[in-house]
């Protein structure tokens, strides 16, 4: 007999639709590069799988690298093509810490509700902890709330299926700036001194490989199966915060020489050199009319190939 | 995010200001006037904190 529908679990939990509010959950896109030594200076960076933000002190030392599944593994269920690994090196002190975090764009997500984590994670080190923690950024309204949900997890040497459930604070009597850049946070805690026991959920100092695989985040007290998406649905939700453009820049294209984005970006993007050379010219990000544009602002001193990188990460 | 070697620079069409040139992590950056954007936003409190000075934009 099929199972009978559940009314009180349709009406309290989301059934279809885009589940996972996580981008790029299953490591596909990397647009930025496949590993990175010594990542996450400052004030963290993202610098290999789309949408993930290593946010580390300068006492902590952590690489990051794509890793991929064997074929017909049943490890991790659903054939996922690629993994998350980064390895913590050194970390020590009250005040240090290793968090892995995805921003996701605008602090109305999830706020006031329950909501479920569910990510497969295994480490070089059995028992090894991930402190989780949510909190909520007002992009310059009220101030930003730490520790509105956490929990944590005790990893194996072996893949495991993690599912944590949460209820997120109310956003009620908050003011969210006009900047249109609040989020909500997700901190994946991987190393903490003693100065963050509560934030970290006592994650402690730790070393080792964490690996982390198809992390979803959605509405309810369930985890579902995780929401796959083809790569090119979840490569266009990534370019919305990043993408690589190509252009030549020349000696006569000012003005007139343009490229534009693939995707219209959350706000006017930062731009940089990906790969080749301006050849001394500059370039401008155009705000988002329709979809925005990079454009050559002052001639180069010869004609260039240049890969541009246009961020527009939170 | 360090950030050094930070300017002004003009649109050349209107001569108004519309990006940051600077180096942000060691790269050469173009850092537009949206709050919006991180990079700006860091920026702009690097400034207000002192810590940073923008230079004025060359003048054509």
């Amino acid at each position: 007999m099929a199972n009978p529908i559940n009314l009180a679990t349709l009406f309290r939990e989301q059934i279809g639709g885009r589940r996972n509010l996580i981008i790029n959950g299953a490591m596909q896109v990397w647009q930025r590069g496949t590993s990175a030594t010594g990542v996450g200076s400052g004030s963290g960076t993202y610098e290999t799988a789309d949408r993930w933000k290593f946010i580390l002190d300068p006492a902590t030392t952590v690489d990051s690298y794509q890793q991929a599944f064997t074929l017909g593994q049943t490890d991790v269920p659903g054939e996922p093509e690629f993994y998350l690994e980064s390895d913590v090196t050194a970390s020590t002190g009250a005040s240090t810490y290793y968090i892995l975090a995805q921003h996701i764009e605008d602090v109305r997500s999830l706020a006031g509700q329950t909501a479920t984590l569910s990510f497969w994670a295994k480490s070089s080190v059995g028992g090894n902890k991930v402190g989780i923690e949510f909190n909520q950024s007002f992009g310059g309204g009220s101030t930003r709330v730490t520790s509105v949900a956490r929990d944590s997890v005790t990893l194996s040497t072996s893949w495991q299926k993690f599912s944590v459930t949460v209820d997120i604070s109310s956003i009620s009597g908050k003011t969210i700036g006009a900047t249109s850049n609040s989020y909500l946070e997700l901190y994946l805690w991987c190393s903490a001194g003693t100065d963050f026991d509560f934030r970290s959920s006592e994650t402690g100092l730790q070393t080792g490989q964490f690996d982390f695989a198809l992390i979803q985040l959605e509405l309810g007290e369930t985890a579902t199966p995780f929401e796959h998406r083809s790569y090119g649905e979840e490569l266009a939700l990534c370019q919305r915060y990043y993408e690589i453009v190509g252009m030549t820049v020349t000696t006569v294209g000012q003005f007139d020489n343009a490229v534009s984005y693939a995707v219209t970006k959350r706000a006017t993007p930062t731009l940089s050199v990906f790969s080749g050379s301006l050849a001394g010219a500059t370039v401008l990000g155009m705000p988002n009319n329709p979809v925005g544009q990079i454009r050559q602002q002052t001639n180069s001193t010869g004609a260039s190939d240049v890969a541009i990188q246009a961020n527009a990460e939170l | 995010m360090e950030v050094t070697n930070a300017k002004y620079i003009n649109a050349v069409t209107t001569d108004k200001i519309v990006a940051i040139h600077a180096t942000v992590d060691g790269k050469e950056t173009f850092v537009p006037l949206d709050p919006a954007n991180r990079h700006y936003a860091e920026i702009m409190r690097q400034v207000e904190a002192g810590e940073l000075i923008i230079e004025p934009a060359d003048e054509e």
